[in-house]
Parts: structure tokens; sequence; C-alpha cells
């Protein structure tokens, strides 16, 4: 993992006026299943078809092992695309379908034949070669894109929001497949996708999007436990806010008094974007904890009154008011044995630690 | 890679470079050659020469003689009438087929709309003049069953043969466009107009006409412009009282042998029209606001 | 909602009144008379023979196939250069290009006839039946461009992307997804145009020189009583020959909206 197989380096691209990348930098490793995620308009698509070669960049280079991608059209460059909307060819067989890139490339029929059963085998649609493509189904669909990209052994697997067109239950199955088959081939895999969820937990960086600048790029633990601004921390699961004042302290730990919970000192990499004047405290619903009974095992203690209960089974989120601040915070808490779920209006005692807090911009 | 060979691979050179050849010929086969009849009709036919000087005799002719002016205002008064009728045949054909007919017959029905409409264009004409006749079908039928004891003359060889004949010939190209519109409307506005208490009517006059009008206009606009060239109908079945400006631009250019003149006929002609279309579309501008 | 009796019944009375012309024109075809008028007398095939026999119409229908033949093929040429334009790409003007294009779609036909015919002339060139295939390509080429615009643009850009991206060349590209994809549509053209040009009389009648097309041929004939039975032989021969293309037309266009996965939305305009 020494040697990265894409390197992205000061992306500008412009539509006219518009400018949907700025200064893009990047480098993905050999084998990694790299994930781009944003909400929709971020670029990350425009990111990715620079990649592919369906857009000219408007300033800076794309190289992929180690050459540079400048005036290689797509049809020339090592990567190869799982598309949206897959674009299975209508007119052809799932195994034409499959077929088309090696014949492309001039592969002798016999073997083409081989490589595609291989990869149709691979991919779970064996025997499926002579089927009409119209009368696949989504899955099935995506299963073949998967295969025609695949067969052709590309360095770079593109895969443009490949799962949002399928239901619930599919994607989750999809997920789990994508994953094993990058690991199966060892192909460096880029995940276009606006699923925070789906990136995090298939990949093993992701590169965080927004208004065509990358907000962070590092693997999910430390996107979600180490975010460098709120917008990436509130893109990124649940967060949430605390107004708070701080002084330097030692060690360059920060001591603060957050807004509700009260005094505590902040180690500095709780502070991974830095601090300034409009700096807040973030903290995570799971990092908060009701006590109940005689439970003092936090280090810290807060008081609130419960303002909404929202009960999911296995899980139960409570909207707490700390006493003195207005808007509530999230708190979620497994609902192990034994554990009573408070009701609304119920006075709570709000257990909280150092560890619990970040420092956001 | 310089800017130029950039702007080569741009979507705009691209498009461009695509569409000429049929730009290139729709100029080189419309747009001079309409130059070209604005340029004769400046000109002046001297037996089989052509004197190139600049006159606007033939305009002065063509909006003072009785004769032009009296074919010129029939023209328009014939071609809006078969605009009229052409649109109140269609439109509750159109309604008929958006609102009635269930989704998956829709298009059958507007290909037996059509059907008629590329039928020999000649045969079709002659054929009214066959059924509006003297001893026509009307006549025919008429007097078989008793209704009248004369032929009925008044059907044929006048202005009223022209309107009918020629609003047979359009009322496809009406209805298309209207049914287009009319598809277009969300139903959920006709619900929404009955929930607030309108009744089939006052919906229909406040939601459905306003925004199926896009539409009319645009039947309107592609009936009336065509119609004032066709000279074939009112020759076969507009008896003397029936003939148009087309015939007159078409003798022009034909026997009588002054192509200046039958220009500047044609022109002023066009010219009319377009003028009429277009108070026409900007009266009904606040229709088509928020159309694409 | 149900539509009232009385709305049935005009478009029953609408649907008379528009297929009429067509459907008295095989009556008189068969009938068996030399006069074209009610009553009918015998039934016969003579008329279609007396077509048979006449060398001048041949000509003329011969005349009209290469006209038309021509048109269709050009036309639908220059339609599927602009539609694959507009469709595909953004240019500079496009707004105006296209209006241009479609302008003929909304001009008078004699306008049309006249301003080729005075060009034609005064470049000092003949009139020829190429004279006519120029004006025939200039009104055909709108209709070509709307069926073929639909039929680019039903086609999901991803394919063409996606079979560059697997290594294939933009032209190989062309040839292995993109024209197998509008086939239906480029053939639904040529059928359109095929069928306008054969039956065009207005601009065939200006541009006409000494060979005339079948229109102007039948126009020549309508002024002999005697030759009208076996005009309406021969508008009988022109409706069903014009029908079939017709459903041909619309048929391959139905494939190609199936075949794109697009729902079928409406008729040829």
């Amino acid at each position: 993992m020494t040697e990265p197989i894409i390197r992205l380096s000061g992306i500008d691209k412009f539509y006219g006026d518009f400018q949907a990348l700025y200064d893009v930098n990047a480098e993905i490793q050999k084998g990694e299943f790299f994930s781009l995620l944003g909400p929709s308009g971020c670029g990350k698509t425009t990111l990715l078809r620079t990649i592919a070669g369906f857009e000219d960049v408007s300033k800076g280079t794309v190289e992929i092992a180690g050459q540079s991608m400048e005036d290689v059209p797509a049809n020339k460059r090592p990567t190869n695309m799982v598309f949206q909307s897959y674009a299975i060819f209508p007119h052809m067989t799932v195994a034409e379908n499959v077929a088309y890139g090696l014949k492309a490339r001039k592969m002798p029929k016999d073997q083409i034949a081989t490589e595609v059963s291989a990869a149709l085998k691979m991919v779970g649609l064996a025997g499926y070669g002579d089927r009409a493509s119209h009368a696949l189904s989504g899955g099935q669909r995506q299963r073949v894109a998967l295969a025609r990209a695949l067969v052709l052994k590309p360095k770079v697997l593109l895969l443009d929001e490949p799962l949002s067109a399928l239901d619930k239950k599919m994607r989750e199955q999809m997920q789990s497949e994508l994953r094993h088959l990058q690991r199966a081939v060892g192909i460096t895999f880029i995940l276009v996708t606006h699923d925070q969820e789906e990136a995090l937990t298939m990949s093993d960086r992701i590169a965080v999007m927004f208004d065509g600048r990358i907000g962070q790029l590092a693997s999910p633990q430390e996107l979600y436990r180490r975010p460098v601004n709120r917008k990436v921390a509130e893109f990124i699961g649940v967060m949430n806010f605390l107004d708070v004042s701080y002084t330097a302290g030692a060690n360059g730990a920060f001591d603060c008094d957050i807004n509700g919970l009260g005094q505590v000192t902040v180690p500095a990499e709780q502070a991974p974007g830095g601090v300034d004047a409009s700096v807040t405290a973030g903290v995570r619903p799971e990092m908060l904890t009701i006590l109940s009974g005689e439970n003092t095992r936090t280090e810290r203690e807060a008081a609130g009154t419960v303002s909404d209960v929202y009960y999911f089974g296995d899980m139960t989120y409570y909207d707490v008011k700390l006493d003195g601040v207005d808007k509530p915070v999230t708190i979620s808490m497994r609902n192990t044995a034994g554990r009573t779920v408070l009701g609304r209006d119920d006075r709570a005692r709000v257990g909280w630690g150092a560890e619990s807090v970040l420092l956001l911009k | 890679m310089t800017t130029f060979a950039k702007w080569r691979r741009s979507d705009a050179a691209q498009g461009l470079l695509l569409v000429s050849p049929t730009f290139i010929y729709a100029l080189l086969l419309l747009a001079a050659p309409l130059a070209m009849v604005i340029a004769l009709s400046f000109w002046t036919q001297d037996y089989l020469d052509l004197d190139k000087t600049l006159t606007l005799k033939n305009y002065v002719e063509a909006w003072s003689e009785p004769i032009y002016q009296t074919l010129m205002a029939r023209s328009l008064k014939l071609s809006a009438l078969v605009t009229a009728l052409t649109i109140a045949l269609a439109f509750p054909v159109a309604y008929y087929v958006s609102f009635y007919v269930p989704q998956k017959r829709k298009p059958l029905w507007i290909f037996m709309i059509t059907i008629p409409f590329w039928t020999s264009y000649l045969m079709r004409i002659f054929l009214w003049k066959v059924i509006l006749g003297y001893n026509g079908v009307i006549n025919g039928s008429l007097l078989g069953i008793g209704v009248i004891e004369q032929p009925l003359s008044f059907i044929l060889y006048n202005q009223n043969a022209v309107v009918l004949t020629l609003a047979h010939a359009w009322v496809p190209f009406a209805i298309l466009p209207i049914f287009v519109a009319l598809e277009k409307i969300d139903r959920s506005l006709l619900e929404a107009a009955e929930d607030l208490g309108d009744g089939p009517l006052r919906r229909f006059i406040r939601v459905t006409l306003p925004l199926a009008m896009p539409g009319v206009v645009a039947a309107t606009v592609i009936v009336f412009i065509p119609t004032i060239g066709d000279y074939v109908t009112p020759r076969l079945v507009g008896g003397p009282n029936g003939l148009m400006i087309s015939n007159m631009i078409e003798l022009q250019f034909k026997k009588a042998n002054n192509a200046p003149l039958g220009a500047a006929l044609a022109l002023s002609a066009m010219f009319l029209v377009s003028v009429i279309s277009l108070v026409f579309v900007w009266m009904n501008r606040k229709y088509l606001v928020g159309q694409k | 909602m149900n539509p009232s009796k009385w709305f049935k019944f005009y478009i029953a009375i609408f649907l008379v009144f528009l297929y009429a012309p067509a459907l008295l024109l095989p009556v008189f075809a068969f009938n068996d008379s030399s006069i074209v008028a009610f009553p009918l007398k015998g039934f016969t095939f003579n008329w279609f023979k007396v077509l048979w026999e006449t060398e001048a119409l041949h000509a003329s229908a011969k005349n009209s196939l290469i006209i038309a033949l021509s048109t269709a093929v050009i036309a639908t040429t220059l339609g599927t250069l602009a539609a694959r334009a507009s469709a595909r790409y953004k240019f500079p003007g496009q707004k105006g290009v296209m209006g241009f294009i479609m302008i003929p779609l909304v001009l008078p036909e004699i306008i049309v006839g006249v301003s080729l015919l005075v060009v034609i002339l005064q470049l000092g060139f003949d009139l020829s039946l190429w004279s006519i295939v120029l004006g025939h390509v200039l009104i055909c080429t709108p209709f070509c461009v709307a069926i073929l615009s639909s039929a680019f643009l039903n086609l999901d850009q991803s394919l063409e992307e996606a079979s560059f991206d697997l290594g294939q060349t933009k032209f190989a590209t062309f040839w292995l997804v993109t024209m197998p994809l509008v086939l239906p549509g480029i053939v639904s053209s040529m059928l359109i145009s095929f069928t306008i040009s054969l039956d065009e009389f207005i601009i065939a009648f200006f541009l006409a020189g000494t060979e005339p097309t079948l229109p102007v041929y039948i126009w020549g004939q309508l002024r002999f009583p005697q030759k009208l039975p076996s005009l309406m032989a021969l508008g009988t021969v022109l409706l069903v020959l014009s029908m079939t293309l017709l459903a041909t037309a619309e048929y391959f266009r139905r494939r190609s909206a199936r075949k794109t996965g697009i729902e079928d939305a409406g008729g040829f305009l």
C-alpha cells in the first residue's frame, strides 16, 4: 500500500461559469475500497467522471498508475465503470454485454467465451448468458454491469451510485457482496454514494465532499470519531451541538465551559480541526448516558428534562432539554435488560465525560 | 492541449459540426431562395427579361389593385374561418381522446386520427367535390329520404366548400397540439378545482381551457399560416367566388409570367399572415408564460 | 367520468366526416360506371385494369418513386444529424438553429415552391426531378427531426459512455450501440418522408419540368371526366400503400419506444 494507483492533483472543473470542483487533491491506494461521499450536487460524480475520462479537467492532473491521463480518452484508460443506470445494452444478451469490451480488444472467440462464463460465475449469474438483457431484474442488471467491467481486469473500478436504484433489502445484500467481490479480485474500487451508512460499512477510506471540495479524507472510524468540522460531523451520523467557551490549558488542551453540561478539559486531539471563536462542542448521542438509580459510573453528570422519546425496540432515542439550554440534545440508549424507559417530562440525569466532547469549527 | 483542441472536443463544437449539414441545407434552400424572392419582388418583368432596377411598383400594384385587395381579404377571411372551424372541430376530439380514452388506447386513437391526412391530397379534395356536388352524396341522400326536393346548390363551388374542405385537411394538425396540451394538465389540478367548489363547466372554463391554450395557440398558427398558401382546394371546390390569393400567385408565376408581381403578392400574403399570427400569439401571451 | 351520449355522438359524426373521402375512394373505384356519382351501378375491376394499361401513369409513378426514395434517404440523413446534435450536445444558438430547420413545418408550401422555382431559374438550371427532391427534402426534414429527436432523447446516454468506457472507439460505439437502438426511428422517419414526398403536389407542380410526378399527373387528369373512375382506382391503390407504410412506421416507432424502455406516449408529431 505504498504506490498510489490514482493521484489527483489540484483539479478544478468549470462548466461555463459554474465551478464544479475546487482544487481537489487525493491519493488512492492500490487495492483500496475508496468512497466519494457527499450530498447531491457536491461534485462527487463529476470527480468520478474525470477519473473515467468522460469529463476533461479544467486545471490539475489525473494520474493512474503513475501515468498522466491528460489526452487519454475514456476508452484507453485502465478504468471501467458501473453506471448508475447500469447502462446494460438492451439489444444484446447478457453474454454479449459481458463480451463487449473483450471484443473491442479483439480477443479470440473461444477465449471470450471462457472469460465471460467465468465473470458471470463470479457475480453469481452462471447460466444467465443467453438471457435477453431487458428481462433482468435490477439486482441482476447490476451484476451484469459488474461482470462486464470486471472481465476487463481494470486497474480501477468506478461505481456511480450503483445501489441507489435497488430496494433496501437488495441494497444491503449487494453491499456485502460488493465488499467480498472487491476483496476477491483485489482491484481498487471507487464508489460514489450519498448514503453515509453505505460508505461507512463498505469503505477502507472515504472522501467527504461538499460544494466541489473534499471536506475530509479519512477512514470510516476517523471520520466518525474525529470529524474535522461541523459540516462533516453533521453529515456523518447524528451530532449534538452545544455552545462552549474555552481557554487554552496545559499540553495544548482546552479548558472548556460547555453550556448545559459544565466544565471540562478537552485534550488537543479532540479538536481535530483546530479552534477559533466560532467553535462549538459536538457530542454524539451514544456518548451521553441517561443515568438511573444508583448508577454513577460516568465521569460527570448534568441534569435535564425528557422532551421526546423515540422507541426503536433495541434502542431508545431521547430528546433531552439540558437545564439552561433551549435546544434539546439527542441521547441514544441501548435497551438492555432491566433498564427502564423514561417518559416525556421525566427528569433525567445525563452522564458524560471529557472523551464525549469534540471541539468543532 | 491547446485551447483550440480543447474547444474542438467540446460539446459546442461537436454539436455545431453535427448540425451544420442540415443547417446549411436549410440556409441554401430556404433562406437564400427567400432572399431571392424578396429581391425579385423589387424587380420588373420585361417580357422574357428581368429589369433589375429596384422599384416598389409590384407592391403598389399588389396593394392597390381591387382584384388583389379582394383576393387578399377573402384569403385572410377564409383562412381565419378555416382555422376557427378546425379548432372548434378539433378541441372536443382532443378532449375526448385525452380525458375519456383509456391510456393504453390513446396512441391507437391518435394514429386513427392522422390516417386520413396521409391519403392522397388531391383525391381527398376531389372526393369532397363528389360528396358536396349537385348529384353528390349529400344531395343524393337528402333527396332519397325526402328532406329536400331540389338538390342543394349552396354547398359546392363556393367559399363554404373551400372552408369545409380545408378544415377537413387540417383538423389532424389541430388535434395533435391540443391533445398534447391537454395531456400535460395535471389531473389533480382539476380535482383541486372541484374540491374548491367549481362545477364541471366552471372548472372547464377556469382551469382546463386556460391550461390548454398553448395547444390551441400552436394549432392556430400551424393551421392558419399554411392554409393561405393552398391553391388546389379553391381551384377544385371553390368556384369563381372561392378563389384565393394563392391562385393568383400561381397564375403570375406560371401562365401570366409575371414572377416579380407573384413574388410581391406571395410576400405580402406571408407578411399579413405572420403579423396576424404574431398578434394572436401576443394576445395569448399570458397563457404561454411558464411554458417551455 | 363518462362521456355523455351527445359527446359520443359528436365523436362518431366527426369520425365519419374525417373518413368520408377515404371511404368513398374504394367505393367508386369498384363501381361499374364511368360517372363518379351515386347511385352505384355494379362491381368491376375494370378501372384497375385501365391503370395497368396507362403508360403515362407508369412513367409518372416511376418519377414519384425516384423522388420519394431520394427524399427519404436525404431528409432522414439530414434529420439524423440535426436530431442527434440537438439531443446530445449543447451548442450556442441551438434554439435558433433548430427553429430555423423546423420552419418549413409552418411555411405555406407555395412559398417553398415559388422560392425554389425562382432560384433554380435564376441560376440557369433546368427543372428536373432533382429540383423537386430539393423542395421535398426541405419540407420532410422537420418531420424527420421530430421523429428522430424523440428516438435520440429516449436513448440513455450512459449506454454510449459504457461502450466507450469498455474500450470501443467513438465510431464503433455509434455502429454497435447507437445505430441499433435508434434504427426503428430511422426506419419510421424514412417511411414518413417517403409518404409525404409521394403525395406532395403544391411544390412538385411548381418545380416539375417535363417529367410529371404522380400527383402532377393526377392533377392533369382531373379535368377529364372519363378518367375519373380510374383515378379513383389509383387513389385506392395509393391509400392502401400509404396505410401500409404508415402502419409499418408506427410499428417501428413503438418498437423503438419499447426497446429503449420508454413508455409509449403518442403519435407521429
